[in-house]
């Protein structure tokens, strides 16, 4: 603008008799620089005009990546899908103010195993390779046999993460343990940590290789997809899910109400199948709430119920009663 | 003296020097014998390659057994080359003279294997590709991070304790090369760092050697210790144990004492020393083998008897898997054959020679790599909780040939280093064998 004003009265003053070449050759010049700077000017300063007329009327408000809601005009707006960095900083941070717990109701479960199949199915699976399985329990000789879910048990104090190499197996905020199999090496030292045998090697090339190969996807950490020939996989809570404020798919696939879910920090866990929320405290009282090996200082977060009264009866014997067999027959 | 040097102190035999260096370079022999390990080599890294290529799929591991036979041969591996700190530093620093014919040998072990060693958990790797990670992420709270280090630093300091010994042999052997190995004698002449005899020389060389000695002890120790501890940390029956670092500790010395004592009788027959390594120094290997056998059986008792006593329910399992169960033969052949027995045969001086305790030597160093097996193989089998739902295979492991031909490999690499050390240089310090009727003295004074 400045320029603008400058050049108008040299420009309109082309009459004006010159004594001097060369001054008149520079004022020339400088005319032509200053009708360009201003024809410039304007030009930016209508788009400017323009821009600002149009994010008045248009603006909508954005949630961004960190949470902070800020306000953009609406057809700057692009679609983005998440990348991988992004799927791995929030699947590292956890869900905020959570503390995610699962109660297990021995006295319910029949083996339907609608549990491992909706988790294998979530997590590209083959029929033997497990995130959660069932197991046929009997502690003793002459205690009655029972059927037992068995999950990662996301523990508090959880062996696995302690010994890995190189941070690819790590707790998060809302205590769930989750694997990375883009930082994996494959030394499988946290299998051999783990008590409860609840992690499993992709052995060989993951169930649904191909179809990883002909639509390349992000690795999302919270759902463990694409799976990695050569890393661990595990189960995740569904921590996807989660996010999603959707139960687990363990916990909404089971027909028997055998799965409690929900938060710690609420004192609240949600059944699957019912969808009835009770008080986690109350549940663990009344039903003598217990966690699996507690002796070993793990401190699991998923709580067993115990098979008391238990609504389905047990056909044989265990197939492999892991006690003493001489005592067994 | 072919070498006039300034050298007083240190007169090296003329007839020891010629006779050592002799086998020195490359023959028909060695051709043969590397060709032949190449071969066998070549088809362990095809193995290798099908590992890459599918995945551990092609071991017999699975998610219940997920550490086998790579791992228990890792755990040999690192026990055998202890071997080079027992007998250098040890004995070294405690001024035992006897040792020094053999001390080379020794560090020539201790090398190949702790060099393989590293290679051998590597090929246990789901992802090889990503070892760079342990170094860019590692955990110092991992027990493969203070693995790493360690063994990595006894690497560095036995190739050491292998080479600044070496340096005045090196200037000896140049000079004694013959015209078809001109070669060789430029590699000597580099390697020695320009090695003239010096007494300040000699001076600086056993003050060297002195420190690192001094520092391989507490490194050896760390090592093996560490590597117990890879499976000690973990909560499971047969692993959750309070003594397995010293108790990997004394298999490591027996396990290398019975490798050093092949590879003594090897050398010995095949490079016609046997003035410098004498019936002498069998009879004391083999005493050395009695004690740290007679340690190891302690470590032992302890380690089975006292579960074995109280019998909770895991370690009874256990137990009863090991003891009168699937592993029962091996457990029992590698006890009674790879220690009870040599133990009790060592004890009598005529086993004592040369080609009985070459023998004996065998069976305690099968028996020491089986007993590795053993400690991994079986607690894995045996999880807190039932193993149900999963192919009949995955119950019980059963290494493939894959895995197998891939393990031979690490044995063959192993050999091929030796091979390679020992044939271009030369296994016995020329500059140490001086003064013999000394020596010898020195040798009826000591007991072990």
């Amino acid at each position: 603008m400045n320029e603008k004003s400058q050049s108008t009265p040299e420009g309109n003053d082309p009459q004006k008799e010159a004594r001097n070449k060369s001054r008149r050759d520079f004022l020339r010049r400088f005319g032509l620089a200053g009708a360009a700077a201003a024809a410039g000017g304007a030009a930016l300063y209508s788009g400017y005009q323009y821009e600002k007329a149009k994010g008045k009327s248009e603006m909508v408000r954005v949630l961004t990546d960190d949470n902070r809601l800020v306000m953009v005009p609406r057809d700057q707006i692009q679609e983005s899908k998440p990348d991988q960095a992004f799927l791995q900083k929030r699947g590292r941070k956890g869900l905020k103010g959570h503390r995610w717990v699962m109660v297990i109701d021995l006295s319910k479960c029949r083996n339907a195993r609608q549990c491992v199949k909706a988790c294998q199915k979530a997590h590209h699976l083959r029929p033997h390779e497990y995130h959660i399985t069932t197991l046929e329990m009997q502690d003793g000789p002459n205690t009655a046999p029972y059927f037992m879910p068995k999950p990662c048990q996301h523990c508090d104090n959880p062996p696995c993460v302690s010994v890995c190499p190189v941070d690819a197996t790590f707790k998060r905020q809302d205590g769930i343990v989750l694997i990375d199999n883009e930082r994996c090496i494959g030394c499988r030292f946290c299998m051999s940590a783990c008590p409860y045998s609840a992690r499993m090697f992709q052995w060989q090339e993951p169930f649904m290789a191909e179809d990883y190969e002909e639509n390349p996807q992000p690795y999302d950490v919270e759902l463990n997809i694409p799976q990695a020939k050569g890393t661990i996989s595990k189960c995740l809570f569904s921590a996807d899910r989660l996010r999603e404020a959707e139960l687990p798919y363990c916990v909404s696939a089971c027909p028997n109400g055998v799965f409690y879910f929900g938060d710690e920090n609420e004192d609240a866990v949600t059944n699957g199948t019912t969808k009835e929320t009770v008080r986690l405290s109350a549940l663990l009282k009344q039903n003598a709430g217990y966690r699996l090996m507690e002796e070993l200082g793990t401190k699991p977060r998923v709580y067993y119920l115990p098979p008391k009264n238990r609504l389905f009866d047990f056909d044989d014997q265990p197939s492999s009663y892991k006690g003493d067999n001489e005592e067994k027959a | 003296m072919a070498l006039a040097t300034p050298n007083t102190n240190h007169q090296f035999e003329e007839k020891a020097a010629s006779d050592i260096m002799q086998p020195v370079g490359l023959n028909i022999k060695f051709h043969a014998w590397m060709g032949l390990l190449t071969l066998v080599l070549m088809a362990c890294l095809y193995a290798y390659y099908t590992q890459l290529r599918d995945g551990l799929s092609v071991t017999g591991l699975r998610d219940y057994v997920n550490w086998g036979m790579y791992i228990a041969n890792f755990v040999f591996f690192v026990a055998a080359s202890l071997i080079g700190m027992l007998i250098s530093g040890v004995l070294g620093l405690l001024g035992f003279q006897w040792i020094k014919p053999i001390a080379r040998i020794a560090e020539i072990i201790a090398v190949a294997f702790a060099a393989v060693a590293g290679l051998v958990i590597v090929s246990d790797m789901g992802r090889p590709d990503r070892l760079p990670f342990v170094f860019l992420y590692g955990r110092v709270q991992s027990p493969i991070l203070w693995d790493v280090t360690v063994v990595t630093t006894y690497l560095v300091l036995s190739l050491m304790l292998y080479y600044v010994p070496l340096l005045p042999d090196l200037a000896i052997g140049k000079t004694r090369m013959n015209q078809s190995h001109g070669w060789l004698a430029k590699i000597y002449d580099i390697l020695s760092l320009n090695w003239k005899h010096y007494p300040e020389q000699y001076n600086i060389l056993h003050k060297a050697v002195r420190i690192l000695l001094i520092l391989i002890v507490p490194t050896a120790f760390a090592i093996h210790t560490v590597t117990s501890w890879l499976f000690a940390v973990n909560p499971r029956a047969g692993w959750d144990s309070t003594i397995f670092g010293p108790y990997f500790l004394t298999g490591a010395f027996v396990a290398g004492c019975a490798a050093l004592i092949i590879a003594m009788y090897f050398f010995r027959s095949n490079y016609k020393l046997h003035r410098y390594i004498t019936p002498e120094h069998f009879d004391k290997m083999g005493k050395l083998l009695v004690l740290t056998s007679i340690i190891y059986l302690y470590f032992n008792i302890n380690e089975f008897l006292v579960p074995g006593y109280k019998l909770k329910e895991a370690d009874a399992i256990h137990l009863h898997e090991l003891f009168s169960g699937h592993y029962a033969p091996l457990f029992w052949g590698t006890q009674i054959l790879g220690l009870i027995l040599p133990l009790i045969l060592l004890l009598f001086k005529p086993m004592r020679k040369p080609l009985p305790v070459l023998i004996i030597s065998f069976f305690v160093l099968a028996g020491a790599w089986a007993k590795r097996y053993i400690i991994v193989v079986p607690t894995m089998e045996h999880p807190y909780l039932p193993k149900q739902y999963v192919p009949d295979e995955w119950m019980l492991y059963q290494p493939t040939l894959t895995e197998t031909a891939i393990t031979v490999g690490s044995i063959v690499l192993v050999l091929m280093i030796i091979t390679i050390l020992a044939k271009l240089f030369p296994v016995i310090p020329i500059w140490e064998i001086e003064e013999k009727p000394n020596q010898t003295s020195n040798q009826t004074n000591e007991t072990s």
